[in-house]
């Protein structure tokens, strides 16, 4: 529909966003739906995914190795080396009051140490060429495999905050996550020895051509050719022929790069969804909702509720990592300003509970409706202000002003349909079905 | 002297502005602990229905200002709170009935209430930046200073200016003003002890009579009260910008959690702990200790524990830690 009003370029953009926020919808549903956990803390997936992408496909700056790169691995022992020591701590003495200042004083003490044999190498690597580089870079792999690591990295940290936070109750567990995240995205903007900061990384690699490169292609130039050989043959003129074609590739290159985007993503969507579907209707998906039901009744026929949400907990950030790498891909830049609660968090909550929580299918759906509205909200609104403010001058300050904040309207779009599904449709659009058989 | 220097460097570039940004956060954190004590959810729309108080009063102040109206040395904004305020409370009184009342009927689950919430977030953020717009706003008028730093110097021969907003003084008296105000009204009037026995026990409450209607009333009129006039001092003493106020709803969730959840004088001290923690962990020390140190001794770094880049992270540090050892705060959460 987009495709013949604006363009189809915007379209699949669009799309592709829709593809990237169905992927994150999922990981939040897994959490919600399946278990009843409450993740408020989607952005920081998010981020750290972005960031496995970063680390991932960026050539490695050798000099900045050089510099500092002892000094880094350095804190990096001193780091393991703690972990260690307040393991070693736990198992071996037992829980008093003087085992938990200790432990508080070799973290203080490790976090002093490290600073303080890091610096140096800190220093030294963001000295490096600070305008082009100024950090350690990557290893210089295909990004693809950042989708991965991307899911490693955000299961990582949602085994640190599993561990610590998942015995909270429900809201003060989704304050924790929120802030959480917080602090994970303050990490990210400000070491820029690994992130390169609020520098931002642009040029990433990409999975898909370029469309220079497509441009220059002779195989391509046929293909948009034959496409559009009804049009091309309307002209007369080669000349005018051949810069008509011209345009034509050109428009042609963006539009077929994205669709590579597209179909990259579509394969893990609907990975994603043949996993999930699969696992809903498994014994453990059962044992899932057993849990999320009731507590204390699973408790009692011997279901581990602790390590089963601590896996769910994992599971469903994993997945969150994976879109967060997919958005940087897609992307080809990694810029930590721009991670917003509002946009990475509280919009993906809007799309699961619109959607349907504990239903897949839902889930997608809610991540498409809601990044659609999401985007198209100005134009519409538009559209509407200039409908019903037909009759009045264009000089009116009232109409002026309205026209103005056109792109605010997205978040009244977006709270009213949250309070009207939560109010009349609690359980979502397509609601979770379960089947007893 | 040198000592003296260092105090007043202290007392100017901590202690001041602690307990000024920990006023703003105290009532803040008061507004959540009470809507979490007596209608039992976690509002996060808290910083922006701040926000929508502070709007309120910008828009009354430029009113005042319009017609000439002015306080003389003290800015016209004080003028404009108490319509704010009304404002405000009317504002939120319209979205409990149209929102939150559906829910409390339906004895809904916190988590429930928190996601409605967020919907509510998103609505009145939409409803403030389509009227005031989203870029930053100065309402400020009057006299700026109490003390200017020169003058200071001046006046005493130190080598430390030490500068007092007049921004910040007004916070600090406000904040007392008010707070004292509402432990007098919730500990001594026979109102304030029946929101104190709602939150106690709802259905003891329910039986010996309590309207519940009124109960939830009166904590939407102070919350706006708290709401607004905590959100037009820290606008007052910064500037107003809607997107800064929805993040200022981090740190004081993490004052009302510090301070434990439901209990107004724990919220009160955890907005002071958060406000002191984050400065006294991001500040430079350097010069702090070129006055005290002897020569010799002197540190060559800056003497910072933390870069300010990490100013939130170290509140919600603390939250985090708190959340872990201690669940229901410093003061013993969920009693009001």
């Amino acid at each position: 529909m987009v495709g013949i009003f604006q363009s189809w370029n915007i379209a699949l953009s669009i799309f592709n966003l829709c593809l990237i926020s169905a992927v994150m919808t999922m990981g939040a549903n897994i959490q919600w739906g399946y278990a009843g956990l409450i993740n408020f803390g989607i952005m920081g997936y998010t981020a750290l995914g972005g960031l496995a992408a970063v680390l991932i496909s960026v050539d490695p700056v050798q000099e900045a190795w050089r510099a500092g790169g002892f000094d880094i691995l350095m804190s990096l022992w001193l780091i393991v080396v703690m972990v260690l020591v307040i393991r070693f701590v736990l198992k071996r003495f037992e829980k008093s009051k003087i085992r938990t200042y200790s432990i508080a004083a070799i973290i203080i003490s490790g976090i002093l140490l490290i600073r303080f044999s890091a610096e140096p190498g800190i220093e030294a690597i963001e000295a490096v060429d600070p305008a082009k580089t100024g950090f350690l870079g990557g290893f210089g792999l295909p990004i693809i495999f950042s989708w991965i690591v991307g899911a490693l990295f955000a299961g990582g940290l949602a085994f640190i905050v599993g561990k610590v936070a998942l015995g909270l109750r429900a809201d003060y567990l989704a304050i924790a996550t929120l802030l959480i995240s917080e602090i994970v995205i303050a990490i990210i903007k400000h070491e820029d020895w690994l992130t390169r900061g609020v520098k931002n990384v642009i040029g990433l690699k990409r999975p898909a051509p370029y469309e220079v490169d497509l441009q220059t292609t002779d195989w391509f130039i046929k293909l948009v050719e034959k496409f559009n050989s009804g049009k091309l043959s309307v002209i007369e003129n080669l000349a005018d022929r051949q810069a008509a074609l011209n345009q034509l590739v050109i428009e042609g290159s963006s539009v077929f790069v994205k669709l590579c985007y597209s179909g990259l993503f579509l394969v893990v969507v609907i990975i994603l969804l043949i996993l999930t579907q699969k696992a809903l209707y498994s014994p453990w998906g059962r044992m899932m909702r057993a849990i999320r039901d009731n507590e204390e009744a699973a408790n009692a026929m011997g279901k581990n509720v602790v390590k089963q949400h601590l896996l769910i907990f994992i599971l469903g950030s994993a997945i969150v990592g994976i879109a967060g790498a997919m958005l940087v891909t897609q992307d080809g830049l990694f810029t930590p300003g721009s991670y917003r609660p509002m946009r990475y968090t509280f919009l993906i909550w809007v799309m699961v509970i619109v959607g349907g929580s504990g239903n897949n299918f839902g889930a997608i759906l809610g991540g498409f409706v809601v990044w659609f509205l999401w985007i198209e909200a100005a134009p519409i609104s538009l559209f509407l202000i200039n409908f019903f403010t037909s009759g009045i001058p264009e000089t009116n300050a009232l109409k002026a002003h309205l026209i103005e904040s056109v792109p605010y309207f997205r978040f009244l779009l977006m709270g009213l349909g949250l309070l009207f599904i939560m109010r009349y449709r609690p359980k979502g659009i397509l609601p979770e079905k379960i089947e007893i058989k | 002297m040198d000592f003296v220097n260092a105090i007043i460097l202290l007392l100017n570039y901590i202690f001041i502005p602690a307990l000024t940004y920990g006023s703003q956060l105290a009532l803040g954190a008061i507004f959540v602990t009470l809507i979490y004590g007596i209608l039992r959810f976690a509002n996060f729309a808290t910083g922006d229905m701040m926000s929508f108080g502070t709007m309120a009063t910008i828009l009354f102040t430029w009113y005042f200002q319009s017609l000439g109206v002015s306080l003389g040395v003290l800015p016209t904004a004080l003028l404009a709170i108490p319509f704010g305020v009304i404002f405000m409370i009317l504002y939120m009184l319209l979205i409990d009935k149209f929102v939150f009342k559906y829910y409390r009927n339906q004895k809904s689950p916190p988590v429930q209430f928190a996601m409605v919430s967020i919907g509510v977030m998103f609505v009145t953020q939409a409803v403030v930046r389509i009227i005031i717009g989203p870029s930053d706003r100065r309402f400020f008028d009057g006299e700026k200073f109490i003390i200017k730093a020169r003058e200071f110097k001046e006046m005493t021969g130190l080598n430390e200016g030490l500068a007092l907003k007049s921004t910040q003084v007004i916070t600090i008296f406000v904040t007392i003003v008010l707070v004292s105000l509402l432990f007098w009204f919730l500990n001594r009037t026979k109102t304030g002890k029946s929101m104190k026995a709602y939150s106690d026990n709802e259905d003891l409450a329910l039986l010996s009579g309590i309207d519940p209607k009124k109960i939830v009333l009166v904590t939407w009129v102070i919350a706006g009260i708290l709401a607004t006039i905590g959100g037009a001092l820290y606008g007052l003493d910064k500037s107003f910008k809607p997107f800064t106020y929805f993040n200022n709803m981090l740190p004081i969730f993490a004052a009302a959690i510090v301070g434990g959840i439901g209990n107004p004088f724990g919220a009160f001290l955890g907005g002071y702990v958060i406000a002191f923690s984050e400065i006294l962990l991001t500040y430079a020390y350097k010069k702090f200790f070129m006055y005290i140190l002897p020569e010799s001794m002197e540190p060559n770094s800056l003497v910072q524990l933390l870069s300010t880049d990490y100013k939130f992270a170290v509140s919600f540090s603390i939250l985090v830690i708190v959340l872990i050892y201690r669940p229901s705060g410093i003061f013993k959460g969920k009693v009001l």
